[in-house]
């Protein structure tokens, strides 16, 4: 075990020389995280704006449904995602266990409920204002959801940012399907669960450095452009 | 310019018609069996006490919301697409987008199916007339109160509707932008469309109306030419309103 000192040490002089085994691990996370989360936003967005507008059967038990998803535990999702993988599941002929894809499917599955759920937040009370508006230039509902999504483009980057949040820190999901191989599923959460284990404490601060920088960044940047969006009354 | 009397522009949808339109709401009934025609021509006036059911009325009409019970006829029929398209409606309070002036109208246009060139010019076109061409690019929700209620009125005269309906487009506009809007509706009920605007301004009612439907506790008190309607009512409660006494 490395003293404190040295491993604070340790870690500066890594992420100062851009060790190239750090920024891979980088490089990955962010590769599988922001692919993730387009995907989740893909799924995600549509699918609470339609639950925000449309009413059919079954919308309320959706809605739950929506919400429950949201607090799943990440290794319970890596658990089915794991399960659908594996040669004995349905997917397993893919052969996707194992890789990078595999650890976005579990991310995505984890990510597009929050994005699903903050954006129907958001819609619906958008919906609420625009709705007669919106009905009165007969707009069909489909049409309808272009324009809620559109408009609340701003408020929205929040539910993106949620769950870039939660999948960047992720790590129960990652490790079950993706295996922590070094340089093919090796990412920031995982290297530094294994780099604390075994005491290899420079790493993992340099990594946790990285982690924390990223997370105060993507903030930070949302925020600015929600205010200058709020300040221009676009947001 | 087109005669706001020659209906042959509306052909087809007009009259609409109420046929025992009931609306409740919370256990009571809002709209009371009422049965009316509004033709085209005159520039037709909604009046009433708080409660009475005018916006109601106009929102039954323009068919944001289902009746109870009875109907809305258009040229004797049901209102299919085609018809609603040929509406516009203006709010009490603007419903206005988060994106620029122009933005807003060409979305409306947009919904309308007029894309393009046609769709800039005529969202030019209609800044222009409500004197907001200076603010085309402005954020529409940082604008007054007065030139987002124009902005309003501009995004539906930009649609051409045959039937314009409005809603207290007033209610909460100073005096010059009240008079700003009202020259709007002016130049849309010249142009030919059929006007039917709900108020509570009895300075407006006499400004702008042909003819005035007085409405109290979801009923049509009284129906007639505005002249008449403000120098000699039929009833007791319209000689109420129009003095300003307390209709209830």
């Amino acid at each position: 075990m490395q003293d404190f000192a040295a491993a604070f040490g340790i870690a500066f002089r890594l992420i100062a020389h851009g060790d190239p085994d750090l920024a891979e691990i980088v490089v990955l996370s962010l590769q599988v995280t922001l692919t993730a989360v387009f995907l989740a936003c893909l799924i995600g967005l549509p699918l609470g704006a339609a639950l925000a507008v449309l009413r059919f059967p079954g919308r309320p038990a959706a809605v739950v449904a929506v919400n429950a998803l949201m607090g799943l535990p990440p290794v319970v999702i890596g658990l089915l995602i794991y399960l659908a993988l594996s040669n004995a599941g349905p997917f397993g002929v893919l052969g996707l266990l194992y890789t990078p894809t595999a650890m976005i499917v579990a991310q995505t599955v984890m990510v597009a409920p929050i994005v699903a759920a903050l954006a129907r937040q958001t819609i619906e009370e958008l919906h609420r204002e625009y709705d007669e508006q919106l009905r009165s230039l007969g707009l069909q509902p489909m049409a309808m959801i272009a324009t809620l999504l559109w408009d609340a483009r701003f408020a929205l980057l929040t539910a993106a940012l949620a769950g870039f949040g939660r999948a960047i820190a992720e790590v129960g999901a990652v490790i079950i399907v993706g295996g922590n191989i070094d340089h093919v599923t090796r990412v920031m959460t995982t290297a530094i669960a294994l780099e604390t284990s075994k005491g290899d404490l420079g790493l993992a601060l340099a990594l946790g450095f990285i982690l924390f920088s990223i997370a105060v960044t993507v903030n930070a940047c949302v925020m600015a452009l929600r205010g200058t969006a709020r300040a221009s009354a676009y947001g | 310019m087109a005669d706001p009397m020659d209906g042959s522009r509306i052909a087809g949808i007009l009259p609409v018609e109420a046929h025992g339109l009931v609306f409740e709401a919370g256990g009571r009934r809002l709209i009371d069996g009422i049965d009316l025609a509004i033709r085209h021509g005159p520039l037709t006036v909604i009046v009433g006490p708080n409660g009475a059911g005018k916006s109601l009325m106009l929102r039954l009409l323009h068919g944001l919301i289902v009746p109870t019970a009875g109907q809305v006829l258009w040229a004797g029929r049901p209102a299919d697409a085609a018809v609603r398209r040929r509406q516009a409606m203006v709010f009490q309070r603007p419903v206005l987008l988060r994106r620029s002036a122009s933005a807003n109208v060409r979305h409306a246009l947009k919904a309308r199916g007029i894309r393009g060139a046609e769709s800039r010019a005529r969202a030019a076109e209609a800044l222009d007339l409500a004197g907001l061409a200076h603010l085309a690019d402005a954020p529409a929700r940082v604008m007054s109160g007065g030139e987002q209620q124009r902005l309003a009125v501009a995004r539906a005269m930009a649609l051409r509707p045959d039937i314009l309906f409005l809603d207290e487009p007033t209610a909460s506009l100073d005096p010059a932008s009240t008079l700003a809007v009202e020259a709007l509706i002016g130049r849309a009920y010249i142009a030919g469309t059929k006007i039917v605007l709900v108020t509570h301004d009895l300075g407006q009612a006499r400004r702008l109306a042909d003819e005035v439907i007085f409405l109290v506790g979801g009923r049509v008190e009284e129906r007639c030419a505005a002249d008449r309607f403000f120098a000699q009512p039929d009833s007791e409660r319209a000689w109420a309103f129009v003095e300003g006494r307390i209709v209830l």
